[in-house]
C-alpha cells in the first residue's frame, strides 16, 4: 500500500492540480505576487525580532519541511532523518569552520567548511535513504525515525567530534565584502534567497521527468518498473535531493543560532519537521512554509497566550500535539488542503469565473 | 568484566523484549506502528511507582500498570484507530500525535524528575551464581556476584516469552491472532469477530508495555525521554528481528541489549553505533529482519 494514497484522501480529485500547481496557474495571481513583494520588503515592516526570529526561523523550518514535503508528497516516503541531515550540515559546518571550541573546529574558511558539509549532509542522507528504500512505505518511518534516534544519541556520547551534549558554541559565520552576512538584514535576505531556490527547484522538479517519474513511481511502483524504470535509483536519487535540502537548512540554521547541541537535533525536533509538513500540507511545495510559519508563531507566542488566558504556559507541545492530531484526522493533507477545498466549494457555488485552474 | 556486561546485556534484553513485544504484535496483527508504545511504557512505570508508593507492594505494581495501560490501549483502539483503519499512515501519524501530547501530559503530571520503584527486600542484595570471575592467591575462587532483582526480571521475561509463545501456538485465540497476521480479511470473512480480536491484541501489547514500564523503572528509573528511548529500543529490536514476529523481538532484544552493554564497557562513546550498525548490516542482508515469515 503506498503511502501516499493514506496521506492524500479526499474524495474529489483536488490532486490533480498539484502536478502543474506552481507553473500556470499561482504566478498568474495577484496574491502570490503580493506575499513575495511582502517578503522582499519585510525588512522595511518587521524589526530584528520578528524578521529573524519568526520570519527568518519561519523560512529555515521550512526549507528543511520542504525536503520532506518533497520526498513524502512527490516520493512517498515520509522520512523522519530529515532533520538529521540538517542537524549533519550544521554540525559539520561548526566542526569545519571556526567556532569557540578551539579544540574541535578545524577552522577552515566558511567558503570551503560550507560545500564540504553539504556534500558530507548529502552523502549521509542519500546512504540512510538507500537503506530506507530496501523496505516501503510504513517501513520507511521506523528506519529514518532509528536513523534519527541513533545520531541523537551519538552526538550526545560522542566528544571528539560533537563535543557530547554541550554541542559546540560560538560558531564564527560568514564576513565578507565588508558585509557582516549574520547581521539581521543581510541574513534576512540571504535566508530568503535559498528559500526561494529551494522553492522554485522543488517546484521546477516536481515537473521535470525526474519529478514526474518519482510521482509516477509514488502512485505505481511495479508498473512503473514493468515501464523500465529503475524504482529504487529514483527514491535514492530523490533522497540525495532531499537531503541536499535540509543541508541548506541546516548550515543556515547553525548560523541563525550560531551554536549546535545534541539537543538540536533530538527526535522531538524531527517529529515537529513532520509536523509542520504534515500541517501545513504535503501536496504542494507551499505547505511547508505555511505549516512553518503557524509553528513558529504557536511557539513563539503560546506562552503569553496561555498565560494571558490564566492556563499554564509550558503547555505548549500539548498545543501542537492536539493540533497536529486534529490536521490528522480531519485534513490528511493539512492546510493548504483545507484551502483547496474551500476554495473548490466556493468556485464551484459561482458557476466557475475564469476557469483558469483546472488541472 | 566481560561476563558481568554479558549478564547485563541478557537481562536489558529481557526488559526489551518485554517492550518490543507488544509492539510487534500489535503490528503484525493491525500494521499499526505504534510510535506511541514508547509513552505507554513509560505510563506504565508512572502507574507502578504511584501504587508502589501508595501501597509498598510491588507485585500489585505490575497488576495495576498492566491493567490501567491495557485500558489506555483500548481506548486508543476503539476511539481512535478503529475509525481510520487500514490506513497505515495516518495511524502511525495519530500515534506521533499521541506520544506528544501524553509525553507533555506526563510531564504535567509528573514533572522533570528521575523515579526509581523501590526494590522488594526479598530481591534486594546480590547473588553468588556458580561462574568463576577470579581466582585469589590462595587458590579460592571467586564468584560472579549479581543483583538478584535483575534475576528475577530475567526470569520474568523468559515466563512472559513463553507464555506468549504457547498462547499463540497452541490455543484457539492464539490461532485467530495468526490468522490474522497473515490475512485478516479473509478472518473476518470467516466470521471471527475481528475487532474484538484487535481490542484484545492492542490491550495486551499495551499492558505489556506498561508492565515493562514498571520493571524499567525498578532497575533503571523512569524520567521525561526514556519514552523516546524506549521507542527507539523498541524499533531496532524489531528491525533487526522482523516486524510481527515474537521470536524475532526475542532475537532481536537479545542482540541489541547484548551490544549496548558490551559497547558501552568498550567502547562507550560509540555504543550507539554498534546498535546502529548491526540494524545497518540486517537491512543490508535481510530487509524484512532476521525471523520475519514473509
Amino acid at each position: 500500500m503506498s503511502i501516499t494514497q493514506d496521506a492524500r484522501l479526499q474524495p474529489e480529485p483536488v490532486a490533480a492540480t498539484t502536478l502543474n500547481g506552481l507553473a500556470g496557474a499561482d504566478f498568474g495571481q495577484p496574491a502570490v505576487w503580493v506575499v513575495a513583494f511582502l517578503l522582499v520588503i519585510m525588512p522595511l515592516i518587521a524589526n530584528g525580532f520578528f524578521l529573524i526570529e519568526i520570519f527568518g526561523t519561519t523560512l529555515i523550518l521550512g526549507i528543511v519541511a520542504l525536503s520532506l514535503m518533497f520526498l513524502a508528497g512527490y516520493g512517498g516516503m515520509v522520512s523522519l532523518m530529515q532533520l538529521t541531515i540538517a542537524g549533519l550540515a550544521g554540525y559539520m559546518t561548526a566542526v569545519l569552520g571556526a567556532s569557540g571550541n578551539a579544540n574541535i573546529s578545524l577552522g577552515w574558511p566558511w567558503w570551503l567548511a560550507t560545500p564540504v558539509a553539504l556534500a558530507l549532509a548529502t552523502l549521509f542522507g542519500t546512504v540512510g535513504g538507500a537503506l530506507a528504500v530496501r523496505t516501503a512505505g510504513i517501513y520507511t518511518i521506523m528506519i529514518t525515525l532509528a536513523i534519527a534516534s541513533a545520531f541523537y544519541y551519538f552526538t550526545n556520547q560522542n566528544w571528539v567530534i560533537f563535543n557530547g551534549h554541550t554541542g559546540i558554541n560560538s560558531v564564527v559565520t560568514p564576513h565578507f565584502w565588508g558585509v557582516d552576512w549574520r547581521a539581521d538584514i543581510p541574513f534576512y535576505y540571504v535566508i530568503l534567497a535559498v528559500a526561494a531556490l529551494c522553492y522554485g527547484a522543488v517546484s521546477y522538479l516536481s515537473r521535470a521527468p525526474f519529478g514526474l517519474a518519482l510521482q509516477g513511481i509514488r502512485d505505481n511502483p511495479r508498473r512503473m518498473a514493468a515501464l523500465g524504470f529503475n524504482v529504487n535509483a529514483h527514491r535514492v536519487a530523490a533522497y540525495a535531493f532531499a537531503s541536499f535540502l535540509a543541508g541548506l537548512g541546516g548550515v543556515l540554521q547553525v548560523w541563525n543560532y550560531r551554536q549546535i547541541s545534541p539537543g538540536s537535533v533530538g527526535v522531538e525536533r524531527a517529529i515537529d519537521i513532520l509536523i509542520i509538513a504534515i500541517v501545513g500540507g504535503i501536496t504542494r511545495p507551499i505547505g511547508p512554509f505555511i505549516g512553518a510559519l503557524i509553528f513558529v508563531l504557536l511557539r513563539t507566542f503560546t506562552l503569553d497566550f496561555l498565560v494571558a488566558v490564566g492556563l499554564d504556559g509550558n503547555r505548549f507541545r500539548l498545543l501542537i500535539g492536539l493540533g497536529f492530531l486534529i490536521i490528522v484526522l480531519f485534513s490528511p493533507d493539512g492546510i493548504v488542503g483545507l484551502w483547496e477545498r474551500w476554495r473548490n466549494r466556493n468556485e464551484a457555488g459561482s458557476a466557475q469565473p475564469g476557469g483558469e485552474r483546472h488541472g | 568484566m566481560f561476563l558481568s556486561a554479558v549478564f547485563n546485556g541478557i537481562t536489558l534484553g529481557g526488559l526489551y523484549f518485554l517492550v518490543a513485544s507488544g509492539f510487534t504484535l500489535i503490528f503484525g496483527l493491525m500494521r499499526n506502528v505504534n510510535l506511541a508504545h514508547g509513552s505507554l511504557y513509560l505510563f506504565g512505570g508512572y502507574i507502578g511507582l504511584a501504587v508502589s508508593v501508595a501501597t509498598g507492594s510491588w507485585l500489585l505494581s505490575f497488576v495495576a500498570a498492566f491493567i490501567v495501560v491495557a485500558l489506555v490501549g483500548i481506548a486508543m483502539q476503539i476511539l481512535v484507530f478503529r475509525r481510520i483503519e487500514g490506513q497505515d499512515l495516518r495511524q502511525t501519524m495519530v500515534t506521533i500525535g499521541l506520544s506528544i501530547v501524553f509525553a507533555d501530559l506526563m510531564l504535567w503530571a509528573f514533572g522533570g524528575d528521575f523515579y526509581q520503584i523501590q526494590t522488594p527486600h526479598a530481591l534486594l542484595g546480590p547473588i553468588g551464581l556458580p561462574f568463576v570471575t577470579a581466582v585469589k592467591s590462595s587458590g579460592e575462587a571467586v564468584y560472579l556476584q549479581y543483583p538478584m532483582v535483575r534475576l528475577a526480571i530475567l526470569a520474568a521475561s523468559l515466563v512472559i516469552g513463553v507464555a506468549m509463545w504457547l498462547a499463540l501456538n497452541r490455543t484457539r485465540v492464539g490461532m485467530i491472532v495468526r490468522a490474522g497476521v497473515d490475512d485478516r480479511d479473509i478472518l473476518a470473512a470467516m466470521g471471527v469477530p475481528i475487532q474484538l480480536v484487535f481490542v484484545l491484541v492492542f490491550a495486551l501489547g499495551a499492558g505489556l508495555a506498561g508492565m515493562a514500564g514498571v520493571v524499567g523503572a525498578t532497575f533503571q528509573s523512569i524520567s521525561p525521554g526514556e519514552d523516546i528511548r524506549f521507542l527507539l529500543a523498541s524499533l531496532v529490536v524489531v528491525i533487526i528481528g522482523g516486524m510481527g514476529s515474537i521470536p524475532g523481538a526475542a532475537l532481536g532484544a537479545l542482540i541489541v541489549g547484548l551490544a549496548e552493554q558490551l559497547g558501552s564497557v568498550y567502547i562507550p562513546t560509540y555504543a550507539i553505533v554498534v546498535t546502529f550498525l548491526i540494524m545497518v548490516l540486517v537491512l543490508a542482508v535481510r530487509p524484512q529482519g532476521l525471523l520475519a515469515g514473509r
